[in-house]
């Protein structure tokens, strides 16, 4: 009763100050709706065009020049493209790249689904180990587990004291291996399966209960359970967490440039694609090269997002979409 | 029948032999980090000879010595991290959430496709931009500021957390906007006064992401900070790690530990927060 009063208290003052120009300020009203609309997006705006667009128009242009800041750019035309294709450097980057992702996002991705579905069997304790598993994804990217991994996996570092304990000796340092450096790497990106494990286990809730009831009634056992309703029921989630962590590691850069003292070394085993970007553009400032195989990897990323997409409809299973 | 009596059984012992897995499991994970802890602890000359967890000497000396270390202390380098940190929380709690606002609710042309702009350039790796980036700011005159690390997040570009507050605005009833429109309440008040306290739980995730990634940020930071006096903790460490060497891991390990500590703090005061802001919303951490 006292809101139909109040509205009708109110509604004719409303009414008759609006009256008297009520077509104008009907266009004035819009125009002013408008015009807030822009005012909160202004700074996004800005953003937009000056920090996002403008350089990647700006790198394109500079991916044609020759420019080392001291003197103006210089236009070379596609050169820095091809010259590329004749850096062993930045073949062996490329390389690099793609071997850690292919090695670090499937094993962290396995194992984060392996801790979720362990946690997801209604055990006690849940709370407690989700935040535990989780702290390493915390800290994981900060410069100073860098530093810690270069320790755990140098000469005298604690995975070798492990070692000799068990009477293996004289391992050396893995880091300053050409041909084990990456893989410590890869065990430091694995090490952080927090965060997709948490998604798992959100995803795996959405799950009901009832499907796996019915299966059990129809006689399916752990494994046919899993195979035949967690993974094609997951599929959204594992897409999503797969493109993230994709596209987290191609961008990697913190823990091969500490562990290598900002040179991808030994030999180039831990140049990571950013890393070279990083060596050429403010080691070398060669700005031009440095633009050229920023664009390169944009291609590759846009790329990488469309094929999964594209493919995401033969292996992807929403099911609202029946 | 029999099936009934017989299940209990298997069930508990597998799962005190899940608790036995998972418990072998988060020692194995947080061995290396209670390792650092425990390393920080002890004499130089011991954490290479002793691999035990529990310090055999205890010592407070790598922290004392690690504190000026590089001249300048590391309170410095703690105190730039936090300014560049708070900044940055200020910068992408204001803009972002005013931007979500308005692709969530304001009328503008073009809306659908701007918001696609937005998605997209949630996937641009920072990488790409950053040599014309570095270029305007050097123009700018703001090499050795904070201001290349702190204003972009004024500008909105962090548009991950845009699409994170947008969703959580969309779950929001619209009759909200109609009896605040009756009402006579214009869009900033608004948004002020009734859609900034509807959403704390989401600019709350935000602030803490916001923290915790430009706390732990390393390449920005060693692109535009040269100068000792203003570096952060990240850039300091490295530079501690470069000019020591192997030599004195207990300092760095001192060091790295006190650049944790916040970080941890938030984890602890912030958890259930941190773990649902990732669970919904599938930020990366």
């Amino acid at each position: 009763m006292s809101i139909v009063q109040a509205q009708s208290d109110q509604a004719p003052v409303r009414a008759e100050k609006s009256l008297p120009k009520k077509r104008k300020s009907a266009a004035r009203q819009n125009v002013k709706e408008y015009l807030v609309g822009y005012l909160f997006l202004l700074p996004w705006f800005i953003g937009l065009f000056a920090l996002t667009l403008g350089p990647i128009v700006g790198s394109l242009y500079l991916s044609f020049t020759s420019y080392d800041i001291l003197s103006a750019p210089q236009w070379i035309g596609i050169r820095n493209f091809i010259d590329m294709f004749f850096d062993m450097h930045f073949l062996n980057a490329i390389y690099v790249t793609i071997l850690y992702v292919v090695l670090s996002v499937p094993l962290k991705l396995a194992v984060a689904l392996l801790i979720a579905v362990a946690l997801n069997r209604g055990l006690r304790g849940l709370a407690l180990y989700r935040s535990i598993y989780y702290i390493p994804s915390l800290v994981g990217g900060s410069v100073a587990i860098a530093i810690l991994w270069q320790q755990i996996f140098g000469g005298d570092g604690i995975v070798n004291q492990g070692l000799s304990l068990i009477g293996i000796h004289g391992m050396g340092s893995w880091i300053a291996n050409p041909d084990t450096a990456i893989y410590t790497l890869v065990i430091l990106s694995a090490w952080q399966f927090g965060s997709p494990m948490l998604i798992f286990l959100a995803g795996l809730r959405q799950i009901s209960q009832e499907m796996y009831e019915a299966a059990s009634i129809d006689g399916a056992g752990r494994a046919s359970k899993f195979f035949r309703i967690t993974l094609p029921l997951l599929s959204p989630v594992i897409f999503f967490n797969l493109i993230m962590q994709v596209i987290a590691a191609f961008q990697a850069f913190t823990p091969a440039f500490i562990v290598s003292s900002g040179n991808g070394g030994p030999y180039d085993s831990t140049l990571f694609y950013t890393l070279y970007i990083y060596q050429q553009g403010f080691g070398y400032y060669h700005m031009g090269y440095a633009s050229a195989m920023a664009w390169a990897l944009l291609m590759v990323i846009a790329l990488f997002t469309a094929i999964s997409f594209l493919s995401s409809r033969y292996w992807v299973f929403y099911q609202d979409e029946r | 029948m029999k099936l009934y009596r017989v299940e209990p059984t298997p069930i508990r012992w597998q799962n005190l032999l899940l608790h036995l897995c998972l418990v072998a499991g988060a020692l194995l994970m947080l061995y290396p980090l209670i390792w650092m802890l425990a390393a920080s602890f002890k004499p130089e000359d011991l954490i290479l000879s002793d691999p035990g967890l529990w310090p055999k000497q205890f010592t407070l000396q790598n922290y004392i010595e690690g504190w000026t270390a590089l001249g300048v202390t590391f309170g410095t380098f703690f105190w730039n991290s936090f300014l560049v940190s708070t900044g940055s929380v200020i910068g992408n709690v204001l803009t972002c959430s005013m931007a979500a606002y308005a692709f969530a609710r304001l009328k503008v042309q073009l809306r659908t496709f701007w918001f696609a702009v937005m998605l997209c350039s949630i996937m641009l790796p920072y990488h790409a931009i950053v040599v014309p980036q570095f270029l305007l700011f050097k123009q700018l005159g703001w090499v050795n500021t904070y201001l290349p690390l702190i204003v972009p997040k004024f500008l909105a570009t962090d548009a991950f957390f845009i699409f994170l507050i947008v969703q959580f605005i969309r779950t929001l009833p619209r009759e909200l906007d109609e009896a605040a429109k009756i009402d006579g309440c214009g869009s900033i008040q608004f948004f002020w006064r009734i859609i900034i306290p509807l959403i704390l739980p989401a600019l709350a995730a935000t602030a803490i992401f916001t923290f915790i990634w430009a706390w732990s940020d390393f390449f920005g930071q060693l692109i535009f900070l040269n100068d000792p006096k203003i570096y952060t903790l990240p850039i300091a460490l490295r530079t501690f790690l470069d000019g020591t060497g192997t030599s004195h891991y207990g300092q760095l390990f001192a060091m790295s530990i006190f650049s944790l500590v916040p970080i941890f703090i938030l984890f602890l005061v912030c958890q259930r927060l941190l773990i649902q802001g990732i669970s919904t919303s599938g930020l990366k951490g």
